[in-house]
């Protein structure tokens, strides 16, 4: 589904990702965790050209996305994406928040967007607050309408940059809740994060990032238990025993 | 004291309401137009296409270094001759004095509205355009849906306000014997030798148009600080 061979990204003399390989195949669900500056945002953002690369190149679903005859904006339709601080779009309400992009992009009548919106809106258990604008939500509500808004648009797999890192503690649960039950559903995802209680549950494979290039990339079972690399132990370490 | 005569006012009224129309019309026009050639102009100046950028800025630092008085001098003058260049007539093209002011009004506001729309594009957060683009918006869906109904809702107080200035400028078109409202009671006054009198009721009804409008912005602009405060 989404295939990264190579990849490398400079900005200016600073070299951010470093001949990174990897594949996430259908129903998978591989979780990219790494210390910041790593460069697991930047490969992520990748995948759907949000960041350009240099050198090397990421197919999804056989599309090049480095190709520039490649039709971006219809590729990047198929690929559901979820921010760290949610983006939603706060001068609409939910529901056209929902539905602009089906409407718009896919072309869909108004009432069949709606309708789709609302049943996703349901799904997150934010129905009630359909009519109600991103800024009178909390930030784990926000979330959930960003998971719901990328999945109105029926992708082909979904892509997580740190979507719970800019919440709070308590609100944690209830996004990542949604993205198990997607996870348990066959969606193709690939998520940066480092809820390893996550990873643990879900992940088919951990990738683990540092200075750009990718360390390990192996079954999350092998990753927790027989880390290979000294960086991914002390990484592990640090994060498992707060 | 002055003996003076309000009632030469009285009589004068339709041609001084005439005039007005003609100041509000510009204004109207030079805003509508000044928007979209000043969006149009912001964007190509943030476009990564360089050279865009650049004839865009060249074309805003330009207009916002020179006086309007000398802009619509300028156009008065030189437009007559670039279009009878363009279609080859001998003679300058004369295009009046009322096309003139539509014309030099739109193109030096654009200038001005160029550069709050701009600052109106930079402050929405980058990853607004991220998150258009991820949803499949190509780039003129996501400045349309996405980006500019945030810019202009920051910018609807400054635009507005300029839209005072721009009231008040009009006036300069004087200069090309153009009859809006202050011309209109200038030419009034002169012919009836009470200058005080229409010079004061011009003073005045600016006055109280520009500051209902202004207080218009404040309010507006106290409701979107609320709201901002609130989200």
């Amino acid at each position: 589904m989404i295939k990264i061979d190579n990849v490398s990204k400079h900005y200016g003399p600073f070299q951010v990702l470093k001949n990174c390989s990897t594949e996430v195949k259908k129903g998978e669900v591989v979780v990219v965790c790494g210390p910041s500056g790593s460069g697991k945002s930047t490969l992520i953002k990748c995948v759907n050209a949000l960041e350009p690369f240099q050198q090397g190149s990421i197919t999804v679903s056989g599309v090049s996305v480095g190709d520039k005859k490649t039709n971006l904006p219809k590729l990047r339709a198929q690929v559901g994406m979820v921010f760290q601080h949610f983006e939603l779009f706060p001068h609409m309400s939910l529901t056209e928040n929902l539905a602009i992009a089906q409407i718009k992009v896919l072309g869909r009548r108004r009432e069949e967007a709606m309708d789709k919106g609302m049943k996703l809106l349901e799904r997150v258990g934010l129905k009630a607050h359909a009519h109600k604008y991103p800024g009178q939500l909390s930030g784990g509500q926000q979330q959930r309408v960003a998971i719901a808004r990328a999945l109105a648009m029926d992708p082909i797999c979904m892509l997580f940059d740190e979507p719970t890192s800019a919440l709070d503690p308590e609100m944690i649960n209830e996004v990542l809740d949604v993205m198990v039950e997607l996870a348990q559903e066959g969606m193709t995802m690939m998520c940066v994060t480092h809820e390893m209680g996550f990873a643990k549950k879900v992940a088919n494979r951990v990738i683990f990032m540092d200075q750009g290039e990718i360390i390990e990339d192996r079954e999350k079972h092998a990753f927790f238990e027989t880390p290979a690399s000294d960086r991914a132990q002390q990484f592990l370490s640090k994060i498992l025993t707060h | 004291m002055m003996n003076l005569d309000y009632s030469v006012l009285l009589r004068a009224l339709p041609y001084l309401g005439e005039g007005l129309l003609f100041s509000l019309q510009i204004t109207l026009v030079a805003m509508a137009g000044g928007i979209v050639f000043g969006t149009l102009l912001a964007l190509a100046r943030l476009s990564r296409y360089k050279k865009l950028a650049t004839v865009a800025a060249g074309y805003v630092n330009l207009m916002r270094s020179i006086p309007l008085i000398l802009a619509i001098f300028w156009i008065f003058f030189l437009i007559p001759e670039i279009v009878a260049w363009l279609i080859g007539a001998d003679h300058p093209v004369q295009i009046g004095t009322t096309r003139t002011a539509f014309i030099a009004f739109t193109l030096f506001e654009a200038a001005y509205f160029c550069e709050v729309i701009r600052a109106g594009i930079l402050a929405v957060p980058r990853g607004q355009e991220g998150a258009g683009q991820a949803l499949g918006f190509t780039y003129a869906q996501n400045m349309r849906y996405v980006v500019l109904p945030q810019a202009f809702r920051a910018m609807i107080p400054v635009l507005l306000t300029q839209t005072i200035i721009l009231f008040q400028d009009t006036s300069l078109l004087y200069v090309i014997s153009a009859t809006d409202f202050l011309g209109a009671a200038s030419k009034v006054a002169q012919r009836d030798g009470r200058l005080v009198e229409f010079y004061t009721f011009a003073a005045l009804v600016y006055f109280a148009i520009c500051f209902t409008l202004s207080k218009v912005v404040k309010r507006y602009q106290a409701r979107l600080n609320k709201n901002v405060a609130h989200a």
